[in-house]
């Protein structure tokens, strides 16, 4: 398997899956950071909010086929199969937020945490009784060509996957800092109570935090469906622990630091398969979040310590 | 028991009552629902397990599954035809349980210095971990074809191997975990674990070794799942990695949480509840995790010490 390492060809290819891989769980990950840096609560629910919008936009698309409309507008198509990806997973985010955090939020820590895991098992079966359990094929939208540049192959799927999500990242990065709503939710994760003096109506602010993470995992969660065309009612549990574990890495509460450990992870798990059979890729990223939270339990970028937790 | 009556009848005559009660119900219910509550007894026993580090000492665990494996997967492998080898039961269970306890405190040297999310998550992943290399470890486990033919437990030509004698092995298995489980909390060490969870710096300071005290409820907690896991693996015969999936360790807590966290009667009712149910309504069976999702969230926002609360943990939810 060494002999992988010296051959550049795989090696790139590697590369490429790790920055395509790496890109969703970053996308993931910061909806956990968000949540996490102003509430101080992991939100356990946010792989099936996630998955979620993941049949999102499986149910768009479908209905575009069936209409054979994608023909014409593929584009269009998948633009508004994001949108309502989106769409469903804020409005759910939201509702979480109401109904099974809110109430707790002075509550004993262990409380939203328990409400969280309760939440995540409730929507992974409200979505197993919609789709009977059964694996759900998400449409073939763009044509699985690639891309030859020299010796390197890169599908339009990675071009369109690794492009995406940074753009989204870089959109999020500036909304929190230069919007009047970003530089509130900054605000809030610092110090709630002397937010909320200064008039921001930290509920609000709260609630937008979780429609924003929402909407980001509603992105992967598509893009996801589109990569890897299975779908089913569990996929949002081993992404969902893995971005926590890149959120975890780049120092949970940190959002910059969400993206680089997205990436960070990708690019273990993929080089990691080089070194060791693939069924213990999972291995992978549990390891490494052992390893970092006894080593440098801040990350590393580092912001929330995790004594505080 | 309000009336002048009741209250001279001491809590062991009820408690004798009760378990009178029990010892008689095999043969009024007959094998199928003697065969149900075996599994409920095992539930219990982990719950009891579990309790001690999660009611108890306050440390959210959500890999107990692992350690319900390693008691499991220990006996089956030396007390079948994997190996060829055959240690009595009886024999292997001290084993089991110092294996299931070595896991714990395995586990517990790295976390030690994590509190409540981050433990979740790591014990989480611990757990996962385990079900993986049970899963792929082929040439020891069989990987997902399991081990099959495990030895039932034997004393001289008396072998456990009805519903109705392993429903007293287990029931006594079950009234050793209480003992212990209740002889552990009102001990010194119950009541580090109980300052523990409360205020961990106040504990500290107040000279109690938090390392200690944090590794033991590990290791004790672990024990417990150790023997569930022998007593489950030669009951059952053949086991397979998904017997170990995440699903099992996140059933031993709502049965916690539902009953009353650090209540070991609210122990009992939680695995009655929640293991026993379902079997009564076997229709609507699909929609068990269902309700059990919701109402973990609705326990935490209308009842968050569960139905049969332990006194200290009442105060706990009350303040803030």
């Amino acid at each position: 398997m060494i002999s992988n390492l010296l051959n550049p060809e795989i090696l790139i290819d590697q590369v490429i899956n790790g920055l395509t891989i790496g890109g969703i769980y970053a996308l993931i990950a910061l909806g956990y950071t968000l949540v996490y840096g102003i509430l101080f609560m992991i939100n356990f629910a946010h792989g099936e909010i996630f998955m979620f919008g993941s049949f999102g936009g499986f149910w768009a698309l479908t209905y575009f086929v069936n209409r054979g409309i994608t023909g014409n507008h593929p584009i269009l198509c998948v633009a508004v199969a994001f949108l309502v990806a989106m769409v469903v997973s804020s409005v759910l985010g939201a509702l979480l937020e109401r109904i099974a955090y809110r109430p707790l939020r002075t509550a004993p820590r262990l409380a939203p945490l328990i409400s969280a895991i309760g939440a995540s098992i409730f929507l992974q079966n409200v979505m197993m009784l919609i789709i009977k359990a059964r694996m759900q094929v998400y449409p073939d939208i763009i044509p699985e060509e690639f891309l030859e540049m020299g010796p390197v192959s890169i599908s339009y799927f990675q071009i369109f996957i690794i492009s995406g999500s940074v753009l989204l990242m870089v959109g999020l990065y500036l909304f929190i800092q230069k919007t009047k709503v970003g530089k509130a939710m900054r605000a809030v994760a610092e110090d709630r109570e002397a937010a909320l003096l200064m008039g921001i109506d930290v509920d609000r602010i709260i609630l937008i935090t979780f429609v924003i993470g929402s909407a980001l995992a509603a992105a992967a969660g598509v893009m996801v469906g589109m990569y890897y065309s299975q779908i089913n009612h569990m996929m949002g549990f081993i992404p969902g622990i893995k971005a926590f574990t890149a959120a975890v890495l780049g120092g949970i509460g940190n959002v910059v630091g969400a993206m680089l450990g997205g990436y960070f992870l990708g690019m273990a798990e993929a080089l990691g398969v080089l070194f060791m059979p693939a069924e213990y890729k999972d291995v992978i990223a549990f390891s490494l979040l052992v390893l970092v939270l006894i080593f440098r339990p801040r990350g590393i970028l580092g912001e929330v310590v995790s004594e505080r937790a | 028991m309000q009336g002048p009556f009741f209250k001279h009848i001491p809590l062991k005559a009820y408690l004798a009552a009760l378990l009178f009660c029990l010892l008689l119900l095999p043969p009024i219910v007959g094998n199928y629902w003697t065969q149900v509550l075996g599994d409920i007894g095992i539930y219990v026993m982990l719950g009891i397990g579990l309790n001690v580090v999660v009611g108890f000492a306050g440390l959210l665990d959500l890999g107990y599954v692992a350690f319900y494996a390693i008691g499991a997967y220990g006996y089956a492998l030396l007390a079948s035809p994997q190996f060829n080898i055959h240690i009595p039961f009886w024999m292997m269970l001290p084993l089991c349980v110092a294996m299931a306890a070595g896991g714990g405190a395995l586990l517990g040297i790295p976390v030690l210095r994590m509190r409540g999310d981050y433990l979740a998550i790591v014990t989480l992943g611990f757990g996962e971990i385990i079900r993986i290399v049970l899963n792929n470890l082929d040439p020891v486990t069989n990987g997902p074809r399991g081990l099959l033919r495990i030895d039932p437990p034997a004393m001289g030509g008396f072998v456990i191997n009805s519903p109705a004698r392993w429903y007293y092995m287990i029931l006594a298995g079950i009234l050793f975990s209480v003992f212990v489980a209740d002889r552990l909390n009102n001990s010194r060490i119950g009541r580090a674990w109980i300052a523990m969870r409360e205020d961990q710096d106040a504990a500290e300071i107040m000279g109690i070794n938090i390392l200690k005290y944090k590794l033991l409820a590990f290791a004790i907690g672990a024990s417990f799942a150790g023997i569930g896991g022998a007593i489950f693996a030669a009951r059952q015969g053949s086991i397979f990695p998904e017997n170990f999936s995440l699903m099992v360790s996140i059933n031993v807590l709502c049965l916690i949480i539902i009953g009353g966290m650090g209540s070991i009667p609210g122990v009992i009712l939680g695995a009655v509840v929640l293991i026993g149910l379902p079997e009564v309504l076997r229709e609507v069976q699909q929609y068990r995790m269902l309700a059990f999702g919701g109402l973990l969230v609705a326990m935490m926002i209308f009842r968050p010490t569960g139905f049969i609360p332990s006194a200290r943990r009442k105060l706990e939810f009350r303040e803030e």
